[in-house]
């Protein structure tokens, strides 16, 4: 029993693969920009919001994290529509991912804040920064720089989530690596193109992200 | 067309939900017990095993599980056998949570203090032995609570199964879903079930964690 692979037929449509490696990496990192601030924006809520806020995010976390990102997807491809908001597959892609990047980065940057020396603030205070300048200037930029690599691997970890986005069509990688092979049926040629793809994505946007981190997005 | 009332709905996702539970259940013990061998190969096997097991846990945790279905799917169908639903996800999913289990507990392998095994070994106890009475009853009771919420992942993962034509709860909500027109009622009640199951679970991990973390205080 003889198997041959074909992978000159999947690797002939390189353009098709740029494009969905483009398609992921785009809504990655709009889903990373804004996740984050969102990520900020809740972690702040629950540190020192009022308790009918806390309440609120609180359920949006664990919502979201006991929740798989398919069905969240789902919800919002297919469910929302229903209600009255139509979205393209791209849009509902981003929001999702967003969502979903949000609620754990909620968690990571809580903890990083959590971690703040009471000493700190207090010495902030006593300068007569307000509270949104302690914020923002003394407790925020270390706390970052604490939880930055659990933040990376989130990030990575929606990455590769977003493979399920091509369920409602959104043309990123895995879609391209579907649509390759509903062409020329070498379908396993095509998921292992883009599962090495993948790897090779994950890997670099790891090392790319634990560099430029400390050197760009918080001094030093 | 005959009307579904939210009970019908609600009646046949409980039912799907069985497959979720039972597709879980096969992930996460098949996924231990590779995940258990694994460790054992690369606590005692050479530097190059331990590159290998490396690699393994880097593919699995740096690729789509999606991609990894996929591939299950079409990959053991060129071997000319004829795979259901069934065997690529319980296999692409064994293997996902293997990974990630044996990860884990390196982890907390690792964590144990390295004179605990120079000890043991100054007392002629094998390998074997070394494990069974040194290391693993102090790694075990670290390592309960991460891997009680990875359990949460594996749950959540299976929701990809019904990419591949697995029919457990998503796969119910998506096909309810198109014969009744009312996706937003269905997906609401689809996310509703899983946080039912999933919840319970992360809590109880959360609070090994605690328990663990005043042990050590």
């Amino acid at each position: 029993m003889g198997i041959d692979f074909d992978f000159g037929a999947v690797l002939g449509q390189w353009p098709l693969l740029l494009r969905g490696v483009l398609w992921t990496l785009g809504l990655t990192a709009i889903a990373t920009v804004i996740g984050m601030v969102v990520g900020v924006a809740c972690a702040w809520s629950r540190a020192s919001g009022p308790t009918w806020l806390r309440w609120v995010v609180g359920s949006y976390v664990e919502l979201i994290r006991n929740t798989p990102f398919i069905v969240q997807l789902f919800f919002i491809f297919f469910g929302l529509p229903a209600a009255g908001f139509k979205l393209s597959p791209e849009v509902a892609s981003v929001i999702a991912m967003v969502m979903n990047l949000g609620a754990y980065a909620t968690e990571i940057i809580r903890a990083g804040i959590e971690a703040t020396p009471r000493g700190q603030i207090e010495a902030a205070v006593s300068l007569a920064l307000n509270k949104v300048q302690v914020f923002l200037r003394v407790v925020l930029p270390p706390a970052m720089k604490k939880v930055w690599p659990a933040m990376v691997s989130q990030i990575i970890i929606v990455m590769l989530g977003s493979a399920v986005c091509s369920q409602i069509s959104t043309e990123e990688l895995s879609y391209a690596a579907n649509l390759i092979q509903s062409r020329n049926f070498r379908a396993f040629e095509a998921f292992i193109i883009a599962t090495v793809i993948y790897l090779a994505l994950s890997v670099g946007a790891r090392r790319l992200l634990n560099w430029a981190g400390p050197k760009y997005f918080f001094g030093r | 067309m005959t009307d579904f009332s939210l009970w019908d709905i609600l009646r046949n996702l409980l039912l799907a939900l069985r497959w979720t539970v039972v597709l879980s259940l096969i992930a996460f013990v098949g996924g231990g017990v590779v995940g258990g061998l694994l460790l054992f190969a690369r606590l005692s096997g050479g530097p190059v095993v331990d590159r290998l097991i490396g690699l393994y846990v880097q593919v699995f945790q740096g690729t789509p599980l999606l991609m990894q279905l996929f591939l299950a799917y079409f990959g053991i169908a060129l071997f000319g056998i004829d795979v259901s639903a069934w065997t690529a996800a319980s296999v692409a999913l064994t293997l996902y949570t293997s990974a990630f289990l044996t990860e884990i507990w390196r982890g907390c392998v690792a964590s144990i203090p390295k004179g605990q095994w120079e000890a043991s070994g100054s007392l002629a106890l094998s390998f074997g032995e070394q494990m069974r009475h040194v290391i693993l009853p102090q790694a075990t009771r670290i390592a309960v609570a991460p891997t009680v919420g990875f359990l949460v992942q594996v749950i959540k993962g299976t929701a990809l199964a019904s990419v591949i034509g697995f029919i457990e709860l998503t796969k119910a909500g998506s096909m309810i879903s198109n014969a009744t027109f009312k996706p937003f009622v269905v997906f609401s009640c689809v996310a509703l079930l899983y946080f039912v199951l999933c919840f319970p679970v992360s809590l109880y991990a959360k609070n090994l964690e605690r328990k663990i973390n005043v042990a050590r205080r």
